[in-house]
């Protein structure tokens, strides 16, 4: 499967210049961070494995969807002028698309302005560097991709437990419907079911 | 007699790059370059160098081409190639350089042609002083890595 058995942070640089791109991945590298550069928007969003138009690539050969599951990403850093996509374009893609939605994404921009700045922040960028990039900069993504990490380690457990509790509910119910042969009220229970993640389901449950 | 070799030239590069800063050519940023050089990546300074003589150069022919065709009028072109060079200035650090990119690029932002005639030769006359003082600090360089080699012959 080729994953690193220390387990570094994985992080994607996006940038059209060859210099910004040589000295971000310099100072990802000195703070012990496995780094991907790439020369644009459109390149970035084909290693993570999404088309430009947003779709899933689930139609592409399997080696797109490979560099997907072997090399998760766990931040995006991109500059904000590139031409074609911008990284305000990027940005955008990356929140609207599910699989890549709690990514951290970091805008870069050689200027300083504040209703981009805004604009960026409001789109979901977790942060936003003037260039040149310093090592100050890059000290502050570490905090969001552990954020990250434990979101999706919490959404996991989240629904393995939920998995769990619907076995041992259903369980209940073919013992119980197997006593009292009452087939809507195991429907009514059925409904409430399915699994919607925003919703604590635990104390729905124990009041059953 | 090798080391103070060495010692002489550690004390030349300095004094050249102290000028530098003095003379407002290079920034602190370049001091951010050097930090990030190390064991792992020892040439990292001069690859970065290289690569911005190489683009730079590049674009200079491109800005010049443009300004020299009689029937110019792709200001918009121009900024851009422009920003790229004011962008890759700035990250290696090169402080006067990227200053006449923003005179440049406000005289192309006016269309005005003689301003960008001024500030395209300045730009020549700049980089091809940092060019030179780059590779005096290089060969400065080059030569204390021999001299200090020759002081700790490599063994096998």
């Amino acid at each position: 499967m080729g994953m690193a058995t220390e387990s570094k942070f994985h992080v994607l640089a996006v940038d059209d210049s060859l210099i910004d791109r040589k000295l971000i991945e310099r100072l990802l590298k000195i703070s012990s961070y496995q780094v991907t550069t790439v020369e644009s928007g459109s390149k970035a969003l084909k290693f993570l494995g999404l088309q430009e138009d947003g779709e899933n690539s689930s139609n592409l050969p399997s080696i797109s969807l490979q560099n997907h599951q072997d090399m998760e990403v766990n931040l995006i850093i991109t500059d904000y002028c590139m031409p074609g996509m911008t990284g305000y374009d990027l940005l955008k893609k990356v929140k609207e698309s599910s699989s890549l939605r709690n990514i951290p994404v970091v805008i870069m921009s050689s200027e300083n302005v504040p209703s981009r700045i805004n604009r960026c922040l409001e789109e979901g960028a977790e942060e936003f560097f003037l260039k040149p990039v310093q090592l100050s900069d890059v000290n502050r993504l570490r905090p969001h991709m552990v954020k990250a990490k434990n979101k999706d380690q919490n959404q996991q457990m989240k629904e393995e437990a939920e998995e769990e509790e619907e076995e041992a509910v259903t369980e209940k119910l073919e013992l119980h419907s197997q006593q009292q042969p009452n087939n809507n009220k195991r429907k009514a229970v059925e409904e409430e079911l399915p699994s919607d993640r925003t919703r604590t389901r635990y104390s729905g449950l124990t009041v059953i | 007699m090798l080391g103070f070799g060495v010692e002489r030239l550690r004390a030349d590069m300095n004094r050249l790059l102290a000028l530098l800063f003095h003379q407002g050519v290079l920034d602190e940023q370049f001091l951010q370059l050097q930090q990030l050089q190390d064991e792992t990546s020892p040439n990292f300074v001069s690859e970065v160098v290289n690569i911005y003589f190489h683009e730079s150069e590049k674009l200079l022919r491109n800005l010049r081409g443009l300004l020299l065709d009689r029937e110019f009028s792709d200001y918009k072109k121009m900024g851009i190639h422009i920003n790229q060079f004011m962008g890759s200035s700035s990250s290696i650090g090169a402080k006067r350089i990227r200053n006449i990119c923003v005179a440049f690029r406000a005289a192309s932002e006016q269309n005005n042609r003689a301003g960008c005639l001024r500030a395209l030769e300045l730009l020549e006359h700049e980089y091809c002083y940092l060019k030179n003082k780059f590779h005096e600090l290089f060969q400065m360089e080059q030569q204390r890595l021999l001299a200090a080699g020759a002081r700790y012959p490599v063994q096998n």
